[in-house]
């Protein structure tokens, strides 16, 4: 079971690729797209269900006013055209977590359509395309029960539906070409800048890791240079930025060693497996495909209003590039400074902070470093850290008082990756607070000084470079929590 | 009423369509529903013969647009209620038969 992979640069050697990215959003209203069923997560099973959304007879839908808003706010955002006119339409397959027996969906008439992103990795910007965004609604939550947990080989399956109708908006771009070796970036970076858009907007809690925002990667190659398009396949369950990256990049290896055999891609829908990094075939049924979509006869057509509309985009958040760029006039970042802010995805992170009273560059020295390396040993987001702009700024705000140094401050982010409370709180509980205790530090100067006598005559003898070594060793037996510059200033006190 | 061939619905297509519906339907019901279905269709096909370019297709009977609610929570079920009807019940969710065959 096991796929032959071509290795990336002869992938791209011989291959072009082909981006299309499919993102469901969940809209954060409080009720369902038809029915006024809460939405809140994490409640007991079927407990936010009513005859609409569990599909009983003789219930009729009505439209959820606040998610036409938020699509057409979304849609503005993604520089798309606003339906004149448009409806629903019935999605009919038959499958437990989908009570109805059809999904309520849209199908030739999306209620936005036409738009475009711009994306930027390392520098270069990529237009990506939007085809349209959709509004439509999700589904239950199926729970296999079996020997294996999944799908295939369960005996029977469990079904809450409180997520039966919440209010879905999927978007889809166009194909994405010319990203070459930088598609699995440009595929990250998509979804991570869609994600900090829809934020923006305020329209969903875009929480991958609980499902409010999802992502299927299409991908298709063809030979490098033909300009045409290859065969594609569908990958579901890409559920984080990272996954996204493996995924795409899984997919090129793959395709291209079928194509460069002289095989043909079989097209079809692939699952991503998070925990070994393949994707796996995953169509269930050969006629699932036929959905005969007509128009829902129990809602009339949606025919938003010009002035709504444009009442709406006037009220629309700056727009992400123009934000970039005030911000970075603002804090005096360099272009790359800037670039890796945004890369990291701690634009909005360092703003918080700044706004907290730290400097822009010491907001970005913490974030960028510190941080941004406990975020990649932990494959985790810079925002899902659980470190706040707050906290960031009051850790700094003590080193300034003096209270803490560097290294101090280090071990603050410990006790706060780990839950240990505020920064305050952690620097009292561990006891981290700098030694301002002159006689403690004095003690400690003269043993360094004693303990490494070659070192104190080379400083005697005017090379005041060596002082670090005593610097050292004073820090060491004041287990880090002495101020390094006092600490300075008293070993050049007794030698010069 | 004169054979329009285009606008028939072969039993091949209506048998196709029965499976998609999860409807059972024996060889007599498929001999009695196909020509049935072709006289609808080919009576929809008369009608649209002599509607004019200046009439819209239409799927509402009602003249109206943007009908909406406010985003307001409204009571629903309790899951004693919405589970009443389930053959099976589990965990307080529906239990329903395995999904999938056996052919993966």
């Amino acid at each position: 079971m096991t796929d032959t992979l071509l290795s990336y640069d002869d992938v791209l050697a011989q291959f072009d690729p082909a981006l299309g990215l499919e993102v469901h959003v969940e809209l954060n209203t409080a009720t369902k797209m038809f029915c006024g069923c809460s939405t809140t997560f994490g409640a007991d099973p079927n407990t936010q269900v009513c005859p609409t959304c569990l599909g009983l007879p003789g219930s009729l839908p009505v439209v959820n006013a606040k998610a036409v808003e938020s699509a057409i706010r979304i849609g503005l955002a993604l520089n798309c055209e606003i339906a004149e006119w448009c409806r629903f339409a019935r999605k009919n397959y038959f499958y437990p977590d989908m009570p109805k027996n059809f999904q309520t969906s849209q199908y030739d008439e999306p209620i936005a359509f036409n738009g475009w992103m711009d994306v930027e990795v390392e520098g270069t910007t990529y237009r990506v395309g939007i085809e349209r965004a959709h509004m439509e609604e999700d589904t239950g939550k199926s729970t296999h029960i079996g020997t294996t947990g999944r799908i295939h080989g369960a005996d029977y399956s469990l079904v809450d539906y409180n997520r039966a109708g919440i209010p879905l908006i999927e978007i889809v771009t166009k194909p994405v070409l010319g990203t070459g070796a930088k598609a699995p970036e440009v595929a990250r970076a998509y979804v991570g800048q869609l994600r900090a858009l829809l934020l923006g907007l305020g329209v969903s809690d875009v929480r991958m890791e609980q499902g409010s925002l999802r992502c299927d990667v299409n991908l298709s190659l063809a030979p490098r240079g033909s300009g045409t398009l290859g065969i594609r396949t569908e990958t579901k369950n890409v559920n984080s930025l990272r996954s996204v990256e493996r995924a795409t990049r899984y997919e090129m290896q793959r395709h291209a060693a079928i194509l460069a055999d002289g095989g043909k891609v079989l097209q079809e829908t692939r699952h991503w497996h998070e925990d070994t990094g393949v994707t796996t075939s995953g169509r269930e049924k050969s006629d699932a495909e036929d959905y005969r979509y007509f128009p829902e006869p129990d809602l009339v057509p949606m025919a938003p209003g010009r002035e709504w509309v444009e009442q709406l985009r006037a009220e629309l958040p700056e727009p992400p590039h123009e934000r970039r760029a005030r911000l970075q006039a603002e804090w005096g970042f360099s272009d790359l400074e800037m670039r890796d802010t945004v890369g990291a995805g701690a634009l909005g992170l360092v703003e918080e902070t700044i706004a907290a009273g730290t400097s822009p560059q010491t907001a970005r020295k913490w974030w960028l470093g510190e941080l941004a390396r406990r975020a990649n040993e932990s494959e985790t987001e810079l925002a899902d850290l659980g470190v706040t702009p707050g906290d960031v700024a009051r850790v700094q705000a003590l080193v300034d008082e003096g209270s803490l140094n560097d290294k101090l401050a280090r071990q603050v982010f410990d006790g706060l990756l780990d839950g240990e409370g505020t920064p305050d709180e952690i620097v009292a509980a561990r006891g981290l607070a700098i030694v301002s205790d002159e006689g403690a530090l004095s003690a400690a100067v003269d043993h360094a000084i004693a303990a490494n006598p070659e070192v104190a005559d080379k400083i005697r003898d005017g090379k005041v470079a060596a002082a670090g070594a005593l610097i050292g060793a004073v820090m060491k037996e004041m287990r880090g929590q002495a101020d390094a510059n006092r600490v300075r200033e008293l070993v050049l006190e007794r030698l010069t | 009423m004169p054979e329009t061939p285009e606008h028939t619905i072969t039993r091949e297509e209506v048998a196709h369509l029965a499976t998609l519906a999860r409807i059972d339907l024996t060889d007599a019901e498929l001999d009695h529903l196909a020509p049935q279905l072709s006289v609808i269709l080919e009576s929809i096909a008369s009608i649209q013969g002599v509607a004019g370019d200046d009439v819209p297709p239409t799927s509402h009977a009602l003249p109206l647009t943007n009908v909406y609610r406010d985003d307001v929570e409204r009571p629903g079920l309790t899951a004693e209620e919405a589970l009443s009807g389930a053959p099976e019940v589990e965990q307080q969710r529906f239990r329903v038969p395995r999904i999938l065959g056996d052919e993966q």
